[in-house]
C-alpha cells in the first residue's frame, strides 16, 4: 500500500470515527461506523490479507450492520420518551477510564520508541487456502467453539422469541 | 508505449464503466420490448426507427431535465448522498468479472468473493434512501429490504459456492477455464447438481434484486415506490440505474459461473461476445419469471429462503463437496 493511499484511508477513517463520536443522531452514528469499518478493510487489503478484507466487507459493514441501526431505531427511544439522562454518574466516570487508557497508549508508544525495532516477521499468505488450512488444522478447537457460541446464541434468541408469542 | 499499471487500470474502468452504462439503458429497453411481447403490446416505438431504439436516450434526457426536489423533512445529507451509496456497489460488481482471457478490470484470485461481499454492501444505500427520504412508506419498505436481503444472502452465497467447489478456484478466470469441452458448462455436470445450484441461484438473485415475485419493497399498491417514492430525476436515474446495473452484474456472474462464460464455438474473439448473449439469457429468464408470476407476501418470502432455499444450497453445497472428494479431485 502506498504512503498516499495510506494517509487518505487513514484521513478517512478517523474523520469517520470522530462523526460516529460526535454525532446526536445514532443513526448517523451507525453510518459514520460503516465507513469506518470500511476503512479498516481497506487496511487488511493493502497488507495482504484479502480474504479477511472481504469477510470484514461481508459480515460488519453490509446488511447485519444495517440491522443494527434497525434495532437501534427501534429499541432506544427519544429524549422526549425517557425523560432526563439516567446515566449522568456514569458518563462522568467515563473521564478518567478514558485518561487511563490514554496514558496506557502513551506508555506502549514510549516503550516501542526506546526498544530497537523487531525484524519484520515473515509475510503470512493472507489467502482464502492458507487461512482455511489454519482454521481446520491449528486452530480447529477455537473454531469450533466458536461456533457452538454462536449456535447458543441462535437458539437462545429463538427461545425467547417463542415465550413472547 | 506502456502505460503505469495505475493508468492502465484506471482506463479499464473507465471503459467498463460506460459500456455497463451504456448496456443497462439498452437492458431496460430489452426489458420494456420482451413484457410488451408477453402482453401483447408493441413496447416503446415512436422514439427512434426501428422500434424506439433510441427511447433509452429520450428518457435519461427526461430525468436529467426534471426538477430536483428534496423533501423539506428530509435528512439532506442522507437522502443525497444515498442514490451514490447504492450506485457505487452496483458497478463495483463489475470490476471482478472478466469479459474474455486477460479482458477486464482486475481478475482476483479471490473475485467471486469480492463480488459476494460488494453485492452486500448495496443495502446500505438501499436504507439510506428510505430512512433520509423521512416517508413512512420508503421506511417500510427499507425495513422489509433489510429483512429480505439478509435472508437472501446466505442462500446466494451458498449457490454461488458451488461452481467454486467444483472447479476448485475463487478465481472467475479459472472456474470459466474448468468448464472447457463438450457439456463442460457447470449446469449440465455433477449429475445434475449444476441444474439445480443454477435454478437455486436464480431464485436468489432475483431474491436479491427485490424483482417480482419477491418485491415487496417496492410494491406499487402499497408501498407506493417503496424506497425510492421521494426521489425525482437524475437522482432516481441512478437508483433505478444501479438496480439493472445488479441485475445485468447478476446475470452476468449467473453466465460465467454456471453457463461456461466466454467458452463457446468460434474463434476466440467470439468470446466475448457469446458471454455477452449468455448474460442475457439468464438477464431473459429473469425477466420472463417478472412478467409470469404476482407478488408473494413478506412471510412466503421469508418462509421460502429460510425453510427451501437455505438448506436445498447447504445440501448443493455438500453434495458438490463430496462429489469432487470421491473422484478425488477429478473432473466431475
Amino acid at each position: 500500500m502506498s504512503p498516499i493511499a495510506f494517509a487518505l484511508v487513514a484521513a478517512i477513517a478517523i474523520a469517520s470515527a470522530i462523526g460516529l463520536l460526535v454525532k446526536k443522531n445514532p443513526i448517523h452514528g451507525a453510518l459514520f461506523l460503516v465507513v469506518n469499518l470500511g476503512c479498516v478493510a481497506v487496511f487488511y487489503l493493502g497488507l495482504g490479507a484479502e480474504f479477511l478484507a472481504v469477510a470484514q466487507v461481508i459480515v460488519y459493514a453490509g446488511a447485519i450492520m444495517v440491522l443494527f441501526v434497525f434495532a437501534i431505531m427501534v429499541l432506544i427511544p427519544g429524549k422526549e420518551e425517557t425523560g432526563p439522562d439516567p446515566r449522568v454518574r456514569w458518563r462522568v466516570a467515563a473521564l478518567p477510564f478514558g485518561a487511563l487508557l490514554f496514558a496506557q497508549l502513551i506508555m506502549i508508544l514510549g516503550a516501542r520508541r526506546g526498544a530497537p525495532t523487531a525484524a519484520p516477521a515473515a509475510p503470512v499468505p493472507g489467502g482464502v487456502e492458507a487461512i482455511g488450512r489454519l482454521l481446520f488444522t491449528d486452530y480447529l478447537l477455537p473454531f469450533e467453539l466458536t461456533s457452538v457460541l454462536l449456535l447458543a446464541a441462535m437458539v437462545g434468541v429463538l427461545l425467547l422469541a417463542r415465550r413472547r408469542a | 508505449m506502456t502505460l503505469p499499471p495505475l493508468a492502465q487500470a484506471a482506463i479499464a474502468a473507465f471503459i467498463v464503466l460506460n459500456a455497463v452504462i451504456l448496456m443497462v439503458a439498452y437492458v431496460t429497453l430489452l426489458e420494456r420490448k420482451f413484457a410488451a411481447r408477453m402482453q401483447s403490446r408493441i413496447g416503446p416505438y415512436y422514439v427512434g426507427w426501428p422500434h424506439g431504439w433510441l427511447q433509452p436516450i429520450a428518457d435519461a434526457l427526461k430525468l436529467m431535465l426534471k426538477e430536483d426536489v428534496v423533501p423539506a423533512a428530509a435528512d439532506r445529507w442522507v437522502y443525497n448522498l444515498a442514490p451514490i451509496a447504492f450506485l457505487v456497489p452496483c458497478v463495483l460488481i463489475f470490476a471482478t468479472i472478466p469479459f474474455a482471457p486477460g479482458l477486464g478490470v482486475a481478475d482476483l484470485n479471490i473475485g467471486i468473493l469480492f463480488f459476494l461481499a460488494v453485492s452486500a454492501l448495496e443495502i446500505v444505500g438501499l436504507f439510506m434512501g428510505g430512512w433520509g427520504s423521512n416517508n413512512k412508506y420508503a421506511l417500510i419498505s427499507a425495513m422489509r429490504a433489510v429483512n429480505q436481503i439478509i435472508s437472501y444472502d446466505l442462500p446466494f452465497i451458498f449457490t454461488a459456492l458451488v461452481p467454486v467447489v467444483l472447479a476448485g478456484s475463487m478465481q472467475l478466470s479459472e472456474i470459466v477455464s474448468a468448464q472447457t469441452g463438450l457439456f463442460g458448462w457447470f449446469v449440465f455436470r455433477a449429475w445434475g447438481l449444476g441444474v439445480l445450484a443454477l435454478l437455486a441461484y436464480l431464485v436468489a438473485t432475483i431474491a436479491a434484486e427485490n424483482r417480482v415475485p419477491f418485491d415487496i419493497l417496492e410494491a406499487e399498491s402499497e408501498l407506493v415506490a417503496g424506497f425510492r417514492v421521494e426521489y425525482s430525476g437524475m437522482k432516481f436515474a441512478l437508483i433505478q440505474l444501479g438496480e439493472y446495473a445488479h441485475i445485468l452484474g447478476t446475470s452476468f456472474l449467473g453466465a460465467l459461473l454456471f453457463l461456461g462464460g466466454w467458452l463457446g464455438p468460434g474463434p476466440a474473439w467470439l468470446g466475448p461476445i457469446w458471454f455477452l448473449l449468455k448474460a442475457i439469457f439468464v438477464f431473459l429468464l429473469i425477466t420472463w419469471v417478472r412478467w409470469s408470476f404476482v407478488r408473494i407476501r413478506v412471510d412466503q418470502i421469508l418462509a421460502i429462503s429460510w425453510k427451501l432455499l437455505l438448506p436445498l444450497s447447504i445440501v448443493l453445497l455438500m453434495a458438490a463437496a463430496f462429489a469432487v472428494a470421491w473422484s478425488g479431485g477429478a473432473r466431475v
